[in-house]
């Protein structure tokens, strides 16, 4: 069975620092958004969990491009994320969980899974 | 034509190495090959065998593998002993089977040597030279407490730091008046039992164990001639080894009165088809118990069996260098100064624990021998001395001297002859590593592979690494300085193109210059470089994507996500009603609290959020930040000095705080240390610091460059007897030449081994200006000390930058649920599993 979504305002503009991440709380827990203002498209959306120390700090790291693919280096241990596919360019094995982000006006919209109430009942 | 057999007896190092050796020669396709081993395992480094108690296991420390041996097409017999020779047959018997040979090569090694005392076959005795020993040692020390160990040479000095590691009271117990009698003399002897003694290993020299019989309160009691004696759990024996010559013995080989195969240059025995060598190979009545003499034979006999008529075996260098329970101790050539006419250099300083003696030739010329304990730095150069003859500079005492008091700068390898060896272990000469960079080697790991040098016991690691490079540049081999794939600029570069292009944003820099987006290479390097250049807030809008970690948040990020807070406190002089806000403060966040090397009070597990709050309060009380997370001076530490000390001759903490209030907040490219002392006897540490500051009664000494942390440094002296305007105009234009020419993240001491020139030069540029720059770096540091603000007071106050400070920005009140909390001795620590 397919996991229904739904896109959810998670911030504005105004929180979001260029070439640089924030973090936001989501149903899924906290999730990481970047803001590259000299790409297209500028926004991208990862786990803010750092799968090798299980911190909540990805949002945290340094962004920028290795051979022309946008990434961030986790503060802590230094490895890269591409901010497109979640995956880390040092260990082919792990990979961070994507997110699909959109600018709705001056909203930034986060596509997660569905928490309604009668998906619950259901 | 049949091929012919040859039979390797012995699987250990020396044995491994000759059929690496073989396999690779010309006449290895005539030969089938067989390897025979007793113990069960493939041949493993018993240099290293101590690290088994480490954790190293036998893959760690095994020569080859399995599959190895069979692509080379070796037949491997593991624990299958070989139990007699019939040479008229010329085959060898085996509980398995019979084998012929057509060439056999003894590769036997040696046993331990159990002296014949009453008791020694209790089973709490053990030698130290297999796996199986250490397994069984580890075995018998799970229930016991302590642990002596006979003998008091090399060996047991390893095996009494094992017995040590395994968590048992260590005692040596030597029969001669002082530890490695071998290799060391009284003195030195003496000073390394102090250093052991310290660190808890209880050394008895002097004694003759009579008997060992069943103890009172340990396992066992030793008896000695002068009717003392010693209660253990248990004992290992490492008094020498005897060369392993039984078969050869019995096969009525000539062997040494007292033990030994008898080889001539060739490595070959009595009987023409039989060879012999490492451990219990006899060669002009000598035995050689290290391995690079084992692994020369190897490559002797290796060529021998390859019809090279001129392959001999001319003896072998028995010097050492060795870490002893973590005590440098080298032994060099003649160390006892034997040789007839010899003369002696000897240098011991008491208070640090350094001896070196020089042995010398009657004319003073030539270096014949050394001893050092305490400190192997001089090794290398000694070495180099002693075994290519290299004539003596005049003043030969410089070569033990400590550096700061003028001693010889070390052999470059310019210097070296093409003769030189590197690498003893595997005997590679400088030419050797001039041949294959000729032959299209590009750098050091290229180096290693082709010559195998530095692959053995690895101690010419450094010395390998300085001959390479010396090479490389001078074939014009341009290594490659660009900073990431964003830049091809050196930090150096970067920085003056920003200073004279007066480039104020990573923008521009990277549009004008460089390509793509950066990365956390270069955006870190050019944050620092601006910051440096114009002394902008590291939190301006252009400048927040650039920082480090922990300069983003001006606080150090720890494990588990939150932060640690490092106030400044200048010089490590604190009021109280300070001290009680940083209580204060601690205890209403819940801050775990330690205090750091560096004089100061550290403050962990603040939450993002919690980061401006805190510092608020901190503001308010008068702190400033500390910068601990930054690139940039962090304290000045300091002694009490002559306002309190009976000893002080200058008020080192007034000159800590001067300096620290002036240089913080400059960013470099590397942390940057000070401290002051306020007399000789040098209670600051000042240095082991990047500046070090000694009072003097004329005022202070400069020491700069120096380095505590993984590689330690001592400083060097720079300048003697300064003022205070002079010193701090001094320190102005050492610390601006560093910081415009040094590499991403290269400290001090690296930048100025690193300086064509060394101190030397760096003396010229700064104190006689040799470039004429002295006065620009002058300005250039009072800008930034004119500038500076503390960024912390700048961001609370600043509704924007304080923003970034949110864990997650549309739920301000959320915690995050992975930062978990325990208590340990009365303190909170975090509990984070690794995922």
């Amino acid at each position: 069975m397919r996991t229904r979504t739904c896109w959810n305002s998670v911030c504005t503009v105004d929180d979001l620092v260029p070439e640089s991440g924030i973090a936001v709380w989501t149903v899924d827990g906290p999730v990481a958004v970047f803001y590259l203002p000299h790409r297209l498209p500028a926004l991208f959306a990862i786990s803010h969990a750092d799968p090798f120390s299980g911190a909540n700090v990805l949002a945290r790291g340094i962004t920028g491009d290795l051979g022309g693919e946008p990434i961030v280096a986790s503060p802590l241990y230094k490895q890269h994320f591409n901010l497109k596919t979640g995956a880390c360019l040092e260990d082919e094995s792990v990979r961070v969980k994507t997110y699909s982000v959109l600018l709705d006006g001056n909203r930034i919209l986060l596509e997660t899974r569905e928490t309604h109430q009668e998906a619950v009942a259901a | 034509m049949s091929k012919k057999t040859l039979i390797v007896i012995g699987n250990g190092m020396v044995g491994h190495h000759f059929l690496e050796q073989f396999v690779a020669s010309s006449a290895a396709p005539d030969y089938d090959i067989l390897a025979f081993g007793e113990e069960k395992q493939l041949a493993y480094d018993r240099v290293h065998l101590s690290e088994y108690f480490a954790g190293s296991t036998h893959a760690d420390l095994a020569m080859g593998t399995e599959d190895w041996y069979t692509e080379q097409g070796i037949e491997l017999h593991l624990n299958e002993p070989v139990t007699a020779l019939n040479r008229d047959q010329r085959t060898l018997i085996t509980p398995k089977g019979e084998y012929h040979y057509d060439e056999l090569v003894l590769a036997t090694g040696s046993f331990p040597f159990v002296p014949p005392i009453e008791g020694r076959e209790h089973p709490h005795c053990f030698v130290y030279r297999t796996l199986d020993d250490l397994d069984a040692i580890r075995a018998s020390a799970k229930e016991g407490k302590s642990g002596v160990v006979v003998g008091g040479g090399l060996l047991g000095l390893e095996a009494a730091n094992a017995l040590r590691s395994l968590g048992l009271q260590a005692h040596v117990v030597e029969f001669a008046p002082r530890l490695m009698p071998v290799q060391l003399d009284a003195d030195g002897g003496a000073l390394l039992r102090h250093k052991i003694e310290e660190l808890g290993v209880q050394v008895h020299t002097e004694k003759a164990t009579t008997a060992i019989v069943a103890g009172e309160n340990a396992r066992l009691r030793m008896n000695f001639s002068d009717d003392s004696h010693l209660e253990t759990d248990l004992i290992v024996f490492s008094a020498g080894i005897r060369p392993q010559d039984a078969l050869a013995r019995a096969s009525g080989l000539n062997v040494g009165e007292r033990g030994g195969i008898v080889v001539n240059d060739q490595c070959t025995t009595s009987d023409p088809h039989i060879h012999a060598i490492g451990e219990c190979a006899l060669w002009d009545q000598r035995i050689f118990g290290l391995v690079a003499p084992g692994y020369t034979m190897a490559r002797t006999l290796a060529s021998v069996l390859n019809s090279h008529s001129d392959a001999a075996f001319t003896g072998a260098d028995m010097s050492t260098k060795l870490k002893l329970l973590g005590v440098d101790v080298g032994s060099i050539g003649d160390a006892h100064g034997q040789t007839p006419g010899a003369r002696n250099i000897r240098f011991n300083d008491e208070q640090t624990g350094h001896y070196r003696r020089m042995v010398v030739s009657e004319d003073g010329k030539t270096l014949l021998g050394a001893i050092l304990v305490g400190d192997n730095s001089y090794y290398d150069t000694l070495l180099q001395y002693a075994l290519n003859g290299i004539a003596l500079p005049d003043n030969p005492e410089a070569l033990i001297l400590p550096e700061s008091q003028g001693g010889a700068p070390a052999l470059g390898p310019d210097a070296l002859p093409e003769t030189a060896s590197i690498c003893s272990c595997h005997n590679v000469t400088k030419g050797d590593i001039c041949c294959a960079i000729d032959a299209g080697s590009s750098d050091l790991a290229g180096v290693k592979a082709d010559t195998k040098a530095s692959t053995g016991c690895g101690g010419c690691t450094a010395l390998l690494k300085s001959v390479v490079d010396n090479e490389l540049e001078k074939r014009g081999v341009a290594v490659s300085k660009d900073l990431c794939e964003h830049f091809p600029y050196s930090r150096q570069d970067l920085f003056h193109l920003v200073k004279v292009n007066g480039i104020r944003s990573f923008r521009t820099l990277i549009s004008q210059h460089g390509k793509g987006h950066g990365c956390d290479i270069c955006k870190p390097v050019v944050g620092s470089i601006l910051a440096t250049c114009w002394n902008e807030h590291i939190l301006a809008t252009d400048h927040v994507p650039l920082q480090d970690t922990n300069d983003t948040f001006m606080a150090n990020m720890q494990k588990n996500g939150t932060y640690s807070i490092v106030p400044r406190i200048p010089g490590g002089e604190i009021t109280p009603d300070k001290l009680i806000v940083l209580g204060e403060v601690a205890k209403e966040y819940d801050l775990y609290t330690k205090i750091t090397g560096g004089q100061r009070v550290d403050l962990f597990g603040a939450t993002l959020s919690e980061l401006p709050v805190i510092w608020e309060r901190l503001i308010a009380a008068g702190f400033e930040t500390g910068h601990a997370y930054g690139k940039s001076l962090r304290t000045v530490k300091s002694c009490v000095g002559s306002t309190w000390c009976r000893y002080g001759v200058q008020d080192s903490v007034g000159m800590a705080i001067l300096l620290e209030n002036r240089y913080k907040g400059l960013r470099a490219p590397h942390k940057v240390k000070m401290a002051v002392s306020g007399c000789t006897r040098e209670c600051a540490e000042a240095q082991s610091k990047d500046f070090g500051v000694i009072a003097t009664e004329n005022g202070w000494n400069l020491y700069v460059c120096g380095n505590g942390g993984m590689r330690p440094r001592h400083a060097d002296l720079f300048a003697t007897d300064l003022s205070d305007e002079a010193l701090i105009r001094t320190i102005d234009r050492v610390v601006m030449f560093y910081v415009r020419t040094a590499d991403r993240l290269q400290r001090t001491s690296v930048w100025m081994e690193n300086l064509e020139g060394g101190l030397e030069y760096l003396k010229h540029v700064v104190l006689e200006d040799s470039l004429g720059i002295c006065a620009e770096l002058e300005e250039h540091m009072n800008g930034i000390v004119d500038t500076y603000q503390c960024e912390w007071k700048t961001a609370v106050e600043d509704p924007g930058k304080r923003k970034r400070f949110r864990e997650f920005v549309n739920l301000p009140e959320q915690r995050d649920p992975v930062q978990q909390w325990t208590t340990e001795r009365g303190q909170r620590r975090p509990v984070l599993e690794s995922v």
